[in-house]
């Protein structure tokens, strides 16, 4: 009984830390702010990750989104101001429609989830899943997994070729 | 009382995805919809590993899940490279100030 309401207390206090910071992300007026609060939506998100069983997955997820998309979105803010603009401000553009559909939106994601009968299926047990993955990804999903590679090559030279300076023409 | 249901993983997942795409439509700067857009994919992924703790741990969710951030990482390097174009060009990354495109 007592393990089951630290579980609870567990999830919900990841989930109140997560949508918080996401409540940040989204509305705060300091982009850089925003970056920083989105920080811990993806600790949140990765810490959810290893509470529902999927420990690889969470490392993958810390390893990429901080160690590489949030230092990237960071140096694009920083790269994409003046240095003379010490609070950079973000502006907002239909702010009421988009807070309607959000609501709308949300109102039928909850009603979709509660017409299904999903509360009565059980987690599994916790085991190691690494694995398991690595197994999957070298036999059912080789050939997505060498796309994949191939694809990660022709977006970072494309985005070199994209972002370098223009040279002299 | 039992442990944490399924409903209740999909809600806070539900809850992440309406904030991303509200980000969406709402912010002017472009980075700031590229935030949106992260909080939108990583949604996606908390029901996937959630719907596969609830299916008997099924990996091929895992999976999928990696190749979702793998894509996303490569969006996220092609949309900071293009926005760094723009800004060149432009000065400014905002989405309602570039409108050399619309003719």
């Amino acid at each position: 009984m007592v393990d089951v309401w630290l579980e609870r207390i567990l999830f919900y206090g990841l989930a109140l830390v997560t949508v918080g910071s996401a409540l940040v992300v989204t509305f705060g007026r300091n982009l850089v702010r925003s970056a920083f609060a989105l920080f811990f939506t993806l600790m949140g998100m990765a810490a959810m990750f290893v509470y529902l069983a999927a420990d690889f997955v969470a490392l993958v997820h810390i390893l990429v989104y901080i160690g590489g998309i949030l230092v990237l979105i960071l140096f694009g803010i920083w790269l994409t101001h003046r240095v003379i603009d010490l609070d950079i401000r973000a502006g907002r553009i239909q702010l009421i429609p988009g807070l309607i559909l959000g609501l709308v939106l949300m109102g039928l994601l909850g009603l979709t989830i509660r017409s299904f009968n999903l509360a009565a299926r059980t987690p599994a047990p916790y085991r190691a899943t690494a694995s398991g993955i690595g197994r999957l990804l070298l036999s059912t999903y080789l050939l997505p997994f060498e796309i994949a590679s191939v694809a990660l090559v022709v977006a970072l030279v494309g985005a070199i070729v994209i972002g370098r300076r223009e040279t002299s023409r | 009382m039992t442990a944490v249901t399924l409903p209740e993983v999909l809600t806070v997942a539900a809850l992440l995805f309406v904030l991303g795409l509200v980000a969406i439509f709402t912010r002017k700067n472009a980075i700031g919809i590229l935030m949106g857009v992260e909080l939108v994919l990583n949604s996606a992924n908390l029901n996937l590993v959630a719907f596969a703790r609830f299916n008997g741990l099924d990996l091929n969710g895992h999976v999928f899940v990696l190749f979702v951030i793998l894509l996303a990482a490569i969006e996220a390097a092609v949309f900071l490279a293009i926005c760094l174009a723009i800004y060149r060009r432009f000065r400014d990354i905002a989405a309602d100030q570039v409108r050399e495109l619309q003719g």
